[in-house]
């Protein structure tokens, strides 16, 4: 994902640094952190393998993004909240709730579709306030105000739609969902082993990596004008270079196929944008002030019941925007929509790297352990695997990241 | 009547870096309610513990010796099962369980592993009866009040055949009709032929209940007397008496303005409503002044202190706060702050501090609104910053991206210092800025007040080290069971001064 190098690179330089800024540029290498970026390529590699190349085929990549998009997006908004310590239960049934909303008002009273959307994504904030309320000013373990949201709102769900689905939905939402960026600027050839391409998506992906490297390089400088350890130059150089390989990758195998998913446009601002928020916004940090010490956080200052609020708020609209895009994307509103979501949502922040304890976590770290079931399931489909045997296999995976995590804070131990 | 039951000799208990007791030596008699009488710190509740085995024998030297036997327990069940009870301050019942089912909580009465519920309630009764409490055995411990549930913890202690009943500032947290009963109860005990020791700063009730006092101070046995042949006067004496060494910077105040006045100020406990922790306080801060804050555990210090900070801590909050001449609201911490209030917190490890988090957000986290343009943080100068304090305050890490979970205990505190001059605030409140420090670092932290004084801030010192308050303040406010009892200057101030203000009891309102 874009954002990844970026805020990776930030991070990942905390060596020794004096005052004088004389500092031994000792390579540190943040082990939990990349420990997900690793298995996640060993994953790819593995079922790139065992697919004998077919997970990595044009088609099936962009597969990948677009039957996995609401996830990642859910997980987005989960891993905030398991930052500030909390927990969110309900999503699935928030998607469900959402999509069928958006049915009623797009299929049955015909309304336009932009203002269905936004009236959508409405609904989801005020769900969302809902059960903040409940959790952040009534003192209600968010665990509990959750679980029953997830009755509540499927209950909501199959009110609407009885025991039925509703569609077709208009072609703007379904494009949204599932639809790629027209050709603009028509194909260009790659030769005779990549065939053609659709140019403006190559041009995208150029552009993109420009911008990663420029602010790569922006963050880099600025460190060293205010004489905070940087990498040294070859780390520093592959630590740009091989996301931007990546993305280039990715960006050349889309082209191939049909361009780029409006779907992961849409996943990539969101990457950004919450990053960002978390990393440079008061709120982003308060969150994390929270979940790391409440006791500390309200002492400092910090208006703990409002964040907790909002971020439920902002849970809720991630929600609502997810049911719309899995509704968009099966063309149907349904009552089972978004079943088990959460589950998924939540194993993608923990294997992300996402403590329980709250206080820790990271938006390309929920993203990251998003990809990762989503290639084991994606992989899995390609090799005729048994349903068990995935769910077996992303069970293990859950337990073994989360094992990964609290072993690696034992060994760097002594903090309390 | 010399029947000893108990004799603790050369006592030596080390925890890292700190000799918490040093060849302490205790004598009980049997029937004999004995007290022991110390400054905060001085050991008494590491002594207790080493007796009834929380400290298991091994842990430290010295040797045990219980109605003529020597003991080694390993836990607190072996001490349990020779009859030593100890009841501790914060009480340890199961509030949502009956009276009965705490009294024989882990000595259930059953008949072939299954509950005799008829036996239990009834035996529980008989407990209640003897120890004054007119509630049924069936009634849940939530519903009782503090007192009545130290009643619960005797009744229990008493079903244990208990010898010997250790009890750690038994009427600290009870209003004065609690402390009354419990005394007579502990009196009627004795008689009984169970022996008592109780652990306790109210010098008054030591006087009338008990028959020996033994004073520890810094760890070591000071003396042991009979009461008739004692004064407080003396006792307090024993419990001060060290020499003021050169541990304090020097430092001639520059003393301005009026900055913060506390007039009348009232705070309810959150769990009793009806116990008043602050009664009608007034203090007055003045700019560059250092005013020292000093009462016993319980007086109500960081009570007083949290409820002025935005209302943290307490309820029914009355009183009237006037920053600079002016009345202010501080309803809330970020209120609080906004009118340049800072509170370092006595606990930073639970309070202060995010531990997982680096130096620099640590630094920033009560102050990021100063870092930040429309919402979003200047990263950069927040690291500049923290770099600055790192220098300033001269924190001991290699950058400001360490974990302060890490860092000692005194960097931590200067982290905790930091943020809150961050905030540029005018009246800075530290509870307890010394505490677990070790004294070179304590000597920076003096320095550094001095230094926020110079800066024309007011500053107050909660501190239960009364010759450290001697060693910094300029001015020194008592406070005893919620009540300011007395506000001396620096030079009329000695620790004996001082002790009497803070262990006397104030009678003319009733609460």
């Amino acid at each position: 994902m874009t954002a990844a190098p970026s805020s990776a690179g930030v991070r990942a330089g905390k060596g020794p640094n004096g005052p004088q800024g004389q500092a031994p540029r000792k390579v540190n290498f943040d082990l939990k952190q990349s420990g997900i970026y690793i298995a996640l390529a060993l994953i790819v590699v593995a079922f790139a393998v065992a697919t004998g190349g077919d997970l990595l085929a044009p088609q099936n990549l962009s597969n990948i993004i677009v039957q996995y998009s609401y996830i990642l997006v859910l997980a987005i908004g989960m891993v905030l909240i398991i930052i500030a310590g909390h927990i969110d239960l309900s999503v699935g049934s928030v998607v469900a709730a959402s999509g069928a909303f958006s049915a009623v008002l797009m299929v049955q009273m015909d309304v336009p579709w932009p203002i269905a959307v936004l009236a959508t994504l409405a609904f989801g904030a005020l769900i969302g306030a809902f059960q903040g309320y409940w959790v952040a000013y009534f003192g209600i373990p968010a665990f509990i105000v959750t679980l029953a949201g997830m009755l509540l709102f499927r209950a909501i769900t199959y009110k609407i739609l009885g025991n039925k689905g509703i569609g077709p939905f208009p072609d703007d939402v379904r494009t949204l969902a599932n639809g790629f960026t027209p050709g603009f600027l028509g194909n260009v050839g790659l030769g005779d082993a990549l065939g053609g391409a659709d140019l403006f998506s190559i041009v995208v992906g150029v552009l993109v990596v420009i911008g990663m490297v420029f602010v790569q390089l922006r963050t880099r400088s600025a460190r060293v004008r205010y004489n905070q350890a940087v990498d040294p130059g070859w780390l520093f150089g592959l630590k740009v270079a091989v996301p931007a390989l990546l993305v280039m990758f990715l960006v050349v195998q889309l082209a191939r196929f049909r361009n780029l998913p409006w779907v992961l446009i849409l996943l990539a601002v969101l990457v950004v944008g919450y990053t960002l928020v978390t990393n440079r916004a008061v709120f982003g940090r308060q969150i994390y002030a929270v979940g790391g010490n409440l006791q500390a956080a309200t002492l400092s200052g910090v208006k703990v019941k409002s964040v907790v609020f909002w971020l439920f708020v902002n849970m809720g609209v991630l929600a609502s925007l997810a049911g719309l895009i899995f509704a968009g994307r099966l063309n149907l509103a349904g009552p089972t929509a978004g079943n088990s979501f959460e589950l998924d949502a939540i194993a993608a922040a923990f294997i992300g790297g996402a403590a329980v304890q709250g206080g820790v976590g990271k938006v390309v770290g929920a993203i990251t352990g998003g990809l990762i079931m989503g290639v084991i399931n994606n992989g899995a489909g390609l090799l005729g695997w048994q349903t068990e045997s995935v769910m077996f296999v992303k069970g293990l995976v859950l337990l073994l990241a989360v094992a990964f995590d609290v072993w690696s804070k034992r060994r760097t131990a002594g903090t309390r | 009547m010399t029947d000893t039951i108990l004799r603790m000799s050369g006592i030596t208990k080390t925890f890292p870096g700190v000799k918490a007791l040093q060849d302490v030596n205790l004598e009980v008699r049997r029937g004999e309610i004995h007290s022991i009488c110390g400054e905060n710190g001085a050991g008494k509740s590491t002594l207790m513990k080493v007796l009834s085995g929380v400290y298991p024998h091994g842990t430290y030297e010295g040797d045990i010796e219980f109605e003529g036997e020597p003991c080694k327990f390993s836990g607190i069940r072996d001490s349990e099962h020779r009859g030593i009870v100890i009841i501790h301050q914060e009480l340890a019942l199961a509030s949502n369980l009956s009276i009965a089912e705490n009294i024989f909580l882990g000595n259930e009465q059953a008949t072939r592993g299954w509950i005799d519920w008829n036996k239990t309630n009834a035996a529980a009764d008989e407990l209640l009866h003897r120890v004054g409490l007119s509630e049924s055995g069936v009634t849940p411990v939530i519903e009782l009040g503090v007192g009545k549930q130290q009643l619960v913890e005797i009744a229990k202690a008493l079903s244990k055949k208990v010898k010997l009943l250790i009890l750690d500032e038994p009427t600290a947290a009870l209003n004065d009709e609690d402390s009354a009963h419990l005394l007579r109860l502990l009196s009627g005990l004795r008689d009984e032929g169970i022996t008592c020791v109780i652990i306790s700063h109210k010098l008054n009730e030591v006087m009338a209940i008990s028959d020996r006092v033994t004073i520890l101070r810094d760890g070591r046995t000071i003396w042991t007397e009979n009461t008739p042949d004692l004064t407080e006067e003396k006792i307090i004496s024993g419990m001060v008496g060290r020499d003021m060494e050169h541990r304090y910077p020097e430092h001639t105040p520059t003393i301005g303005e009026e900055a913060l006045r506390i007039v009348d100020w009232t705070v309810y406990s959150p769990t009793q409503p009806d116990r008043a922790l602050v009664r009608k306080a007034n203090l007055t801060l003045r700019r560059g002044e250092i005013v020292g804050l000093a009462g016993l555990m319980g007086a109500g210090r960081t009570e007083l202190a949290m409820s002025v900070f935005g209302r943290s801590y307490g309820i029914n909050i009355s009183g009237q706060l006037f920053k600079d001449g002016k009345e202010i609201q501080a309803r809330s911490v970020r209120e609080a702050i906004d009118h340049g209030i800072a509170y370092a917190t006595e606990d930073r490890k639970r309070y202060g501090l995010n531990l997982i988090e680096d130096i620099k957000r640590n630094v920033s986290a009560a102050a990021l609104g100063k870092l930040a343009k429309a919402g979003w943080v200047d990263g950069n100068e927040e690291y500049r910053v923290a770099n600055d304090f790192r220098g300033s305050m001269n924190i001991k890490a290699p950058s400001v991206e360490a974990v302060v979970g890490k860092l000692s205990g005194g960097n931590q505190q200067k982290v905790v210092l930091s943020k809150w001059i961050l905030t540029d605030p005018d009246v800075l409140i530290l509870d307890e800025p010394t505490r677990g420090i070790d004294v070179g670092a304590k000597y920076e932290i003096y320095t550094i007040i001095n230094r926020l004084a110079d800066e024309g801030k007011a500053v107050l010192v909660i501190s239960s080290e009364l010759p450290e308050l001697l060693g910094i303040c300029d001015r020194i406010y008592t406070l005893s069971a919620g009540r300011i009892t007395g506000e001396v200057p620096r030079a009329e101030a000695t620790q004996e001064s001082l002790m009497t203000l803070m262990t006397k009891e104030v009678q003319e309102v009733a609460p």
